[in-house]
């Protein structure tokens, strides 16, 4: 247990499939972050999904496959850093459940036990403390289901937005409430996940914020799909990219 | 015609501003009305962990203890029957109506009467089945099924109901002063129970030990129709049994703080026994149909038995953000909200309501709030996996592998091959950064772009991005 809060020397950075096509901006600044710390930050090559879009799917063989590619990827002993909320829940919590009864249940189970999202990973291992650098704003923060659900994360997420002395943050009046993105469910119910969506943009732009942070790519790329399609004027990032950006430098 | 489709049905809903509004505003009411009364996370959480113990231990005995109500019921005088299908169901309420010579039966508010479209049944037997919960008799004066298996008017606001009430009930005026409107529901119901011959209700829990029948109700209309006719008939799912008379005060407490946010509802009536000698008042017989329908077979699976945990507080439909949108009705049939997605194509077949499962983001809101912690995303995922399972025996859900096809098959292994080939990953990667935003728009991504602009690829993936920055690799 202890050991899970000794400040390591070095970890493996998972940087989800979202971010490497789509917000590989975020996952720099999840980096630079992590290694400015003084934490040696390592990248294995080989990594790809966590595997939870065939998982959650009705494709369990597929998802272990690919899961399997992360079990033989991340082998050292070591913390493995999940910008991501839902990837991490899918690996820690998934994971043994997927490779139950298999040869490589051992093998998952002790996988899961080195996952961190990545603020929980800031915040209760490094103990960061950050100088906002950036002129005053107003932002509102998004929960992903599962960095809220099954992670339980989402106050460390806050807490690092609450260490920026310039920004202010607006909380959402239905904070709790899922974006609708769930993966393929975006595109098998479309006018469901859409409505849901669009709901969540409604609750945002009420809240006057200048910019939406989340710690998930799957709920960003879906809320800022919509608010660009009806052209509203917030922007949405991802957490690690507006730390970065509000205390480069320091 | 072709019957309108799931996603149809849900759109049709979505169009609709009013019912929106109706159900957006009622289910944000009963989301704050149970966090008054379980605003206290540790105990709620003990309570609930408490909960599960006692529906898990209720089902690890469920042959044993449906053995024990039955006789401990007979004991007591009840007559216990015993019911497959709902057909056979229908058909014993049937004979025991007919064998009183009635015509009338006065209804308590149950989802088991609903899920054998008794009726409908009875009607076509020249029987009038009359509802007498409020939110029922509303939907039955309007020709309507519950919307919401607690709350079965929900979808109606004031207005819609003062209009049902003036052209469907005889005399009655225009009013949305809901103290009249309950008035004029009263006036009409009163005569009812006299009337009838025959009262029918649901049952909450058995109590196997005591062979005790306990429903719980908020407006006595329930007591009226187990007291007043001379004839009591309750109908329940077997998994509604439990095992002793100390199991009631947590699982009531669950129940009716999850359904309604109440600490206890008005009314909690414990039927034991039909009239004794010496008593003045009471039903002379009380008949108990226990059914199954599909539940045994459930039964049988270990992580499918879960489904059967569930009490039918509601609250998983009040919490879920898809219902909240669509209502009780899209979803075309009986039970509607997670524990329909759930427990409908386990009994239907996955051929006929197998889509219902995937009508979920896996959000979890159900499964933080079930008062006996059924793990409703896990049992969705279940539902996804046996709609596309090859494995040929043992179908624990009827329809398994309906929805398998070529195109899919190949999609997700094409993915499995990308995901587990880093170097093949990478060069289809940079090729999106590429050309992906010039992407034909067809497929998903016409889907996804009904309601959202394209996703804009990256020009330099993640991968190349820390190459470049010199972060190591091992």
């Amino acid at each position: 247990m202890s050991l899970a809060f000794t400040k390591p020397s070095k970890v493996y950075f998972f940087g989800t499939c979202l971010i490497d096509a789509f917000y590989p901006d975020a996952g720099v600044a999840a980096i630079r972050l992590i290694e400015r710390e003084g934490v040696r930050v390592v990248f294995p090559t080989g990594q790809s999904c966590c595997g939870q879009p065939a998982y959650n799917s009705g494709f369990p063989d597929q998802a272990r496959a690919v899961a399997r590619q992360q079990l033989r990827t991340f082998r050292q002993d070591i913390p493995i850093v999940v910008p991501s909320g839902s990837c991490a829940g899918m690996m820690k919590h998934h994971y043994p459940e997927l490779f139950a009864g298999t040869e490589a249940e051992a093998a998952a189970r002790a996988f899961a036990g080195r996952v961190f999202e990545w603020s929980e990973f800031m915040v209760r291992v490094l103990g960061v403390r950050y100088t906002d650098r950036g002129a005053p704003i107003r932002v509102t923060w998004h929960s992903s289901c599962h960095a809220m659900r099954e992670m339980k994360i989402v106050e460390f997420s806050k807490q690092l937005i609450r260490q920026l002395g310039n920004v202010e943050l607006a909380e959402l009046a239905h904070e709790r409430e899922c974006c609708g993105f769930g993966g393929t469910f975006s595109i098998k119910h479309p006018a469901i996940s859409g409505a849901l969506v669009n709901d969540k943009v409604d609750d945002i732009q009420r809240t006057g914020a200048a910019r939406v942070i989340a710690g998930d790519c799957g709920c960003l790329m879906n809320i800022s799909g919509a608010s660009r399609q009806r052209g509203l004027p917030f922007e949405a990032q991802h957490l690690a990219e507006f730390i970065w950006e509000r205390t480069h430098g320091t | 015609m072709a019957p309108e489709t799931f996603e149809q049905s849900a759109e049709r809903a979505l169009a609709d501003a009013q019912l929106r509004k109706n159900f957006a505003f009622a289910m944000g009411s009963f989301i704050l009305k149970r966090q008054a009364v379980f605003s206290d996370v540790e105990e709620t959480e003990r309570l609930r962990t408490l909960g599960n113990a006692i529906k898990q231990r209720a089902l690890s005995r469920l042959p044993e203890l449906l053995q024990q109500l039955e006789a401990a019921c007979t004991r007591n005088g009840i007559r216990v029957h015993w019911a497959e299908t709902t057909a056979i169901a229908n058909r014993i309420v049937l004979e025991i109506v007919e064998s009183h010579a009635a015509s009338r039966v006065v209804k308590g508010k149950s989802m088991v009467s609903e899920e054998m479209h008794l009726n409908a049944f009875l009607g076509s037997h020249g029987i009038d089945a009359i509802e007498t919960d409020l939110g029922e008799f509303i939907i039955q004066l309007n020709g309507e099924k519950p919307s919401h298996i607690i709350v079965p008017a929900i979808h109606k606001n004031k207005a819609q109901i003062a209009a049902i009430f003036h052209e469907k009930v005889p005399g009655a005026p225009y009013t949305e002063e809901v103290a009249e409107l309950n008035a004029i529901a009263r006036r009409t119901l009163r005569r009812r129970f006299y009337e009838a011959g025959i009262g029918l209700s649901g049952v909450n829990f058995a109590v196997a030990e005591t062979g005790t029948l306990c429903l719980v109700e908020n407006e006595g209309n329930g007591r009226m129709c187990t007291t007043v006719p001379a004839v009591h008939i309750a109908v329940m799912g077997l998994e509604k049994v439990v095992e002793k008379l100390e199991d009631l005060p947590p699982l009531l407490r669950l129940l009716t703080g999850s359904a309604t946010g109440q600490l206890v509802t008005t009314y909690v009536n414990l039927i034991t026994s039909p009239r004794r000698e010496g008593e003045k008042d009471g039903p002379r017989e009380v008949h108990l149909v226990i059914l199954d329908n599909g539940r045994s077979r459930i039964y049988q699976d270990p992580q499918l038995r879960q489904t059967l945990l569930c009490v039918r507080c509601g609250t998983c439909l009040n919490h879920c953000p898809v219902y909240t949108r669509i209502g009780g009705h899209a979803y075309g049939f009986v039970y509607p909200g997670p524990i329909g997605k759930v427990l409908t194509p386990q009994v239907e077949g996955l051929e006929k309501a197998g889509e219902l499962a995937f009508a979920s983001s896996l959000c979890g809101a159900c499964e933080e709030v079930c008062p006996v912690k059924i793990p409703l995303p896990a049992l969705l995922r279940r539902l996804r996996d046996e709609s596309y399972s090859a494995a040929p025996d043992g179908a624990a859900v009827p329809g398994r592998g309906c929805r398998q096809n070529l195109a899919e098959r190949l999609a997700w292994k094409g993915w499995e091959i990308l995901n587990t080939h880093p170097r093949l990953n990478r060069l289809v990667t940079a090729l999106l950064g590429k050309v992906g935003d010039c992407l034909p728009l067809g497929g998903p991504l016409e889907r996804w772009t009904r309601y959202r602009s394209e996703p804009v690829f990256a020009d330099r993936s993640l991968q190349r991005r820390v190459r470049e920055e010199g972060i190591p690799d091992e």
